[in-house]
């Protein structure tokens, strides 16, 4: 009897409550484009700011409302997703250049002897606001790793005995991150192209040549040969400092090979 | 006895310095001035090379409001202009200039008493601005900025602050014990420019013999008296001084002279009387150096722009097992990178330390102990703070009050943790200075 008795109190309640619920549910009702979450599935869900907008949701919301794709691409997906993503809202998918993150330093520690050591807290932020850092030059890679610890793709690593990051150009997506966490603003997000590997000056040094030649083995020295043998004019030398513009660069490597110092990398082999 | 109320630390003392004379340091044939010598924007150089510049020569200008010059504390020449490192390694704006050997220093001819007597409150300040007098203390603000009270407030109090709670440091007690009168004749320049009735002189109990010599000093002067102060660690911060001495809370935020007080440091007061007097502008001050392996550790009187490289050789040489050495002291020094750096007018110190004491422990996980908490002198919670800046939450940092932090380290010293809690902090508060 009594068993009988709570199982007609709980299944009032039940039925009371599921009646609540339904009213709330159809009063307090969201409308949501379902397009939103359509995309989300495809978005990497990294919320990076790579794309402009605050995460992977305002990202999916702007695509759902929007006219035209122009302006808006995720760099986490690739064009296939991006092109699928188009699909969901009608649109023609907006096309832009693949970046990835390079490192304006190469010096590692057999280049750029320390000459102090610091015990501090491992973050380049606060080594960087305490003084010039290991080694001689104050421009260079302090190895605390706030652009490894910044990545939200897993894309950067510290190599053990180099104390240098390497970026793995398969899982960089260029979203930025780690440009905007450098104290010494030493990563640049450089287009790259399938066909031909990026060129660049693996180095910050902006102290004239006896100085830097004296702080790092591999410092630019603002020699300007680089720029003698290049045949587009891409680097372009500013306080004793080399930059390749990569919209004039055409990957030779004529630049690579007369470099005395060594500090000119590239992203692969470079076959005329 | 007075002190401040809130928070605080006794470290230990270790003032091994502390009967040591002040002695002159000879002066080197070359120095390398900086431009940048107090907080405020760098001096610009009005010297060429190969410039003949007499001592006390102005070398530099006051290029702001809050900027000071600099001037020449040498006979002899300009070699060149060219970055120097500082002691943090960082390339500045320096004049070098070779000391004629032969005729090193001259002194210009003293003030009279008649001439100082008919000095307006704007004319000490003027000369105070002229000189390139800063806070000697460590801080380098430009004191002519300190004494010119804006429209609207005055002064009732000067404080001189002899207070001297950093460890290790010795140079503020020698010069109290050596030149008290002198120290008594710039508080009265500085009441005088001011408009303040009182002048208090602070000094911590840790310092009899100059709690002595400063009251006999005081004793003829109605509106002048010495304050012995508890010892404790940080006594001699501004606001923890105005607070143990008047009793009066500095608003967040805002400047001493809300409290209706103005606080110099006794070295600033006795460059003050230096330059007022003896027409003396500032070039040089007095550095403790100390350490357990130095050979002749002492307060020595030295010429600015001499590097500290020969400051460390006059003092008998780096010790074999150097692990750091702390320019300031060791509480809010920092370590120097560069032996190639010269005296600034803000070096109160140089602490070398063994390679055993130098090092930081492992960090440990924060036990919530609040030990932190209430060590802290401005009543802030640094384990939170930390935290927030551990996930770069700047705003969140600003609205527990960071800005208000005075840097004093008491929360790092005493954590149980070894956790970087000023490290975090001092990151937070540049954040958010360059957020403005």
């Amino acid at each position: 009897m009594i068993i009988g008795f709570s199982i007609f109190i709980l299944g009032v309640i039940g039925i009371v409550a599921a009646i609540l619920l339904f009213i709330a549910a159809k009063k307090f009702h969201v409308f949501e484009d379902p397009k939103i979450g359509e995309i989300e599935e495809i978005l990497p869900g990294a919320n990076c700011g790579g794309c402009g907008f605050s995460g992977c949701h305002a990202f999916a919301m702007e695509c759902a409302g929007a006219k035209s794709m122009e302006g808006l691409v995720c760099t986490g997906v690739d064009a296939e997703g991006m092109r699928k993503i188009a699909d969901i809202v009608g649109l023609a998918p907006a096309v832009a250049q693949r970046k990835v993150a390079i490192i304006k330093c190469s010096a590692s520690c057999e280049n750029r002897d320390p000459r102090n050591r610091y015990d501090g807290v491992r973050s380049c932020a606060v080594e960087a606001s305490l003084y010039q850092g290991e080694s001689d030059c104050i421009y260079g890679c302090l190895g605390c790793g706030d652009c490894v610890n910044a990545c939200p793709f897993g894309a950067m690593q510290l190599i053990p005995g180099e104390e240098l990051p390497h970026v793995d150009l398969e899982k960089c997506t260029g979203c930025g991150k780690c440009v905007e966490a450098c104290p010494r603003n030493l990563c640049e997000l450089a287009p790259i192209n399938p066909d031909r590997p990026i060129v660049w000056v693996a180095c910050a040094n902006r102290d004239r040549g006896p100085i830097a030649m004296k702080e790092c083995g591999v410092a630019c020295i603002g020699c300007t040969k680089c720029r003698k043998v290049c045949p587009n004019e891409a680097p372009d030398i500013v306080s004793f400092l080399a930059h390749i513009d990569q919209d004039k660069c055409s990957s030779c490597g004529e630049c690579i090979k007369a470099c005395p110092r060594h500090s000119i990398k590239s992203t692969g082999d470079i076959s005329d | 006895m007075k002190t401040f109320k809130k928070g605080g630390i006794h470290p230990p003392e270790n003032k091994s310095t502390r009967d040591c004379p002040i002695v002159d340091m000879p002066i080197p044939g070359e120095l390398r001035i900086m431009l940048s010598q107090c907080i405020g924007v760098p001096a610009k150089s009005i010297v060429k090379p190969g410039d003949k510049i007499e001592c006390g020569q102005k070398i530099a200008e006051a290029a702001a409001f809050v900027s000071a010059p600099v001037h020449s504390p040498v006979n002899g020449s300009v070699k060149k202009i060219e970055p120097t490192r500082t002691p943090q390694g960082i390339w500045q704006e320096s004049i070098v200039i070779t000391t004629d050997s032969e005729n090193p220093v001259t002194n210009p001819l003293p003030r009279t008493t008649d001439e100082i007597e008919t000095l307006s409150p704007d004319d000490i300040i003027n000369i105070v601005g002229d000189c390139g007098i800063v806070g000697l203390g460590g801080a380098t603000f430009p004191t002519k900025v300190k004494l010119s009270i804006p429209k609207g407030k005055s002064a009732e109090y000067v404080l001189i602050n002899g207070a001297e709670c950093e460890p290790c440091l010795t140079c503020d007690d020698a010069l109290m014990r050596q030149d008290a009168e002198k120290i008594v004749k710039g508080t009265l320049l500085i009441m005088k420019a001011t408009g303040a009735k009182y002048g208090i002189i602070g000094i911590e109990e840790n310092k009899p013999d100059a709690i002595k010599i400063m009251s006999s000093a005081t004793d003829p002067y109605p509106g002048l008296k010495v304050v012995t102060l508890k010892k404790k660690y940080p006594q001699g911060g501004e606001k923890q001084l105005i607070y143990a001495i008047t009793g009066r809370v500095v608003p967040a935020g805002a400047l001493p002279i809300e409290t209706k007080c103005i606080v110099d440091n006794v070295a600033t007061a006795y460059a003050i009387y230096d330059a007022v007097y003896n027409r003396r502008p500032l070039t040089d001050r007095i550095v403790t150096v100390t350490g357990k392996g130095l050979s002749n550790p002492g307060n020595f009187r030295i010429k600015n722009g001499t590097s500290l490289d020969d400051i460390i050789k006059f003092a008998g040489g780096l010790p074999e097992d150097t692990g750091k050495i702390i320019a300031g002291g060791p509480m809010m020094g920092r370590a120097i990178s560069s032996l190639e750096a010269s005296a600034t007018k803000g070096l109160s110190g140089l602490v070398i330390l063994p390679e055993s004491e130098s090092l930081r422990k492992p960090t440990q996980p924060c036990i919530r102990c609040a030990r932190c908490v209430s060590v802290c002198p401005m009543g802030l919670e640094p384990y939170l703070l930390m935290l927030q800046a551990d996930v770069k939450k700047w705003d969140d940092m600003a609205a527990n009050g960071v800005m208000n932090c005075l840097e004093c380290g008491c929360c790092a010293y005493t954590c149980p943790s070894h956790r970087p809690l000023l490290d975090m902090i001092k990151l937070g508060k540049q954040e958010l200075r360059k957020k403005k």
